[in-house]
């Protein structure tokens, strides 16, 4: 038991289990007055209090869905239901995450791209960061559906709408990250260049960039969880193309509240899965690297 | 190249500087860092920089380096400006840290010059360097696996990679301890008899100066200056206990009052 509580596993396990205990407490809390009315309804008039928990944890359209009602719908629409179907929740996903990883790289290589420019010319630096800085100050709520409609409008539709929307959102903290990065070597590894009469190209390949690389991985990890949330809201503006985004939207169009929350909980395991991936890329290339472990 | 045919005494000054002076301009005033600084170093050399900290021994060394512009007076490295010579990749430069880049191997941080400079025979350069400054069998380590003292060394072993004939060297060995230090000492001065380069070599210990130079060069502060320029008489065969025979002993006794006589510990 010590040794339990000593590591990682037992304390997020007992989190997790206050969690479960708070959600279940609070479905019956927030399910009760539906229930009540449910019962009258009925002509039910003595119902116990085990019978009344029960029914409030499986109601068609709870409030709040119970943990095992999310948990079943998961597994029913994921195990359970043919891949290529409509009603698949991997086929959903599959979507979203084709999105999420094409607007991922367009914006990962356009903020490299724009700290490449704003790291070798000062000017470009006060010319551009104010747009940069304020085009993240726009709701992304507002831009998504001018983006889908409009590319829609001239025919471009699908993946890449979303996959720009993703591309808009991910490319702000790279710029960030790679600017600081790129600017990390001290003054001393930059004049060593100089003594080699270095061109600004080597100094970029064997210097600036090999030391950036730590400050790429941070802005990636961050970058991908929002190009997530970029691919999600761009199918909130288009439910023809399917996608996690369309599932919550008509989930919350038909009360299916069970569906809106198996669905969340897709894209937040699918969030975590790509930010682990990130992070265990990042380990792979620190070692390459030679980095302390 | 055209280069206008030198005398017989330029041919051995390998840098000349005449009337030198740089003011850096700051914003609570101008800081003169050197000011008539007249020294010609000549080929095959071990000059010595000494004085208090903040008279000039990092700038000047920088200014040979073109890493730095006079702003007044002429400078020439091998007969030519600051960054010809640089252009010409005529000298190697240690920094007073081992400026290694850490996600690069030992050899492959001594390999960096060679893939700037195009150099061929790469791996063969690499295992003569390294086995100048004995790190042989370091070469697959990264620079945080190794201590202060071999990281140092190193980077001279990075400088020496592309074999220049000038070696421009700042306070090498300052962060080391004095055993490794002496080590390192007899270490340079095997290495500069055999390869017969010229180096100057900025330092703060006059048992250092003495032993290594065949020239020292004492400096003082407001502004950089040169005060005195002692020419060593020292046998080219120096083992350390030459540091306890009087030669060695009067020598840093004048460095000393050169040192005091730029009044450059009093208040
Ligand atoms: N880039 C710079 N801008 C302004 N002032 C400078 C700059 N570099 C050096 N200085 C000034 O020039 C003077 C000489 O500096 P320098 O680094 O050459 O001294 P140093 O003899 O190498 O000292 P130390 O022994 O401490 O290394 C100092 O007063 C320093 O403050
Ligand atoms: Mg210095």
């Amino acid at each position: 038991m010590r040794q339990l509580l000593a590591g990682k596993t037992a304390p997020i396990l007992i989190v997790l289990l206050a969690i479960g205990l708070f959600w279940y407490a609070a479905a019956i809390w927030m399910n009760a007055p539906w229930q009540t009315t449910l019962n009258q309804r009925a002509g039910l008039d003595s119902v116990g209090a085990t019978e009344f928990i029960g029914q409030t944890w499986s109601q068609d359209k709870p409030v709040l869905p119970a943990p095992h009602q999310v948990a079943g719908e998961i597994w029913n629409a994921t195990v359970g239901t043919d891949i290529a179907s409509k009603r698949s929740l991997a086929y959903h996903a599959s979507i979203t995450l084709s999105a999420t990883l094409l607007g991922f790289a367009l914006g990962t290589l356009l903020g490299i791209g724009l700290a490449v420019v704003i790291v070798h010319n000062d000017a470009s630096e006060r010319s551009l960061m104010p747009w940069i800085i304020a085009s993240q100050t726009i709701p992304i709520l507002a831009i998504a559906p001018m983006v889908v409609v409009g590319l829609g409008a001239v025919g471009v539709t699908g993946l890449l709408p979303k996959a720009l929307i993703s591309m808009y959102l991910s490319f702000f903290p790279v710029v960030v990250g790679m600017v600081k990065g790129l600017r990390t070597p001290e003054a001393i590894q930059l004049d060593l260049m100089h003594t080699y009469s270095a061109t600004p190209w080597q100094v970029f390949s064997k210097l600036r960039w090999p030391a950036a690389i730590p400050f790429l991985f941070a802005s990636m990890k961050v970058g991908i969880a929002i190009s997530l949330i970029g691919a999600v809201v761009g199918e909130l503006s288009n439910n023809a193309g399917g996608g996690l985004g369309v599932r919550l939207l008509t989930g919350s169009y038909n009360g299916q509240t069970i569906q809106i929350w198996a669905a969340l909980f897709i894209a937040a395991g699918l969030a975590a899965v790509l930010v682990i991936a990130v992070g265990a890329a990042e380990r792979l290339v620190n070692r390459a690297m030679g980095a302390r472990p | 190249m055209t280069e206008l045919a030198p005398s017989s005494q330029d041919a051995m000054a390998v840098v000349r500087a005449q009337n030198l002076g740089l003011t850096f301009p700051t914003n609570d005033g101008d800081v003169i860092a050197l000011s008539d600084v007249n020294l010609t170093i000549n080929k095959g050399e071990f000059v010595s920089f000494i004085g208090p900290s903040g008279c000039g021994k990092t700038t000047f060394l920088r200014t040979i380096a073109d890493l730095e512009q006079p702003t007044s007076g002429t400078l020439t490295v091998n007969g030519t400006t600051p960054s010809d010579a640089r252009l010409n990749r005529a000298y190697g430069y240690v920094f007073q840290a081992p400026a290694l880049y850490p996600w690069r191997t030992i050899a492959q941080n001594v390999a960096l010059p060679l893939e700037i400079m195009g150099l061929s025979d790469k791996a063969e350069r690499i295992a003569r360097t390294l086995e100048l400054v004995n790190l042989t069998g370091f070469e697959n380590k990264y620079p945080w696996q190794l201590s202060g003292g071999m990281q140092q060394r190193a980077s001279i072993a990075r400088a020496l990679s592309f074999d220049a004939d000038l070696l421009l060297m700042d306070e090498p060995f300052g962060a080391l301890d004095e055993i490794v230090r002496d080590h390192l000492n007899s270490e340079l001065l095997k290495l500069w008899a055999r390869t017969r380069k010229t180096i100057a070599f900025v330092t703060h210990s006059i048992p250092e100066a003495v032993y290594l130079s065949t020239k020292i060069v004492v400096m003082s502060p407001r502004p950089g200056r040169v005060t005195d320029i002692i020419e060593s008489d020292l046998p080219a065969e120096r083992p350390l206990d030459i540091r306890e025979t009087p030669e060695f002993l009067r020598l840093a006794a004048r460095v000393r009052d050169g040192l005091r006589a730029g009044h450059s510990y009093e208040e």
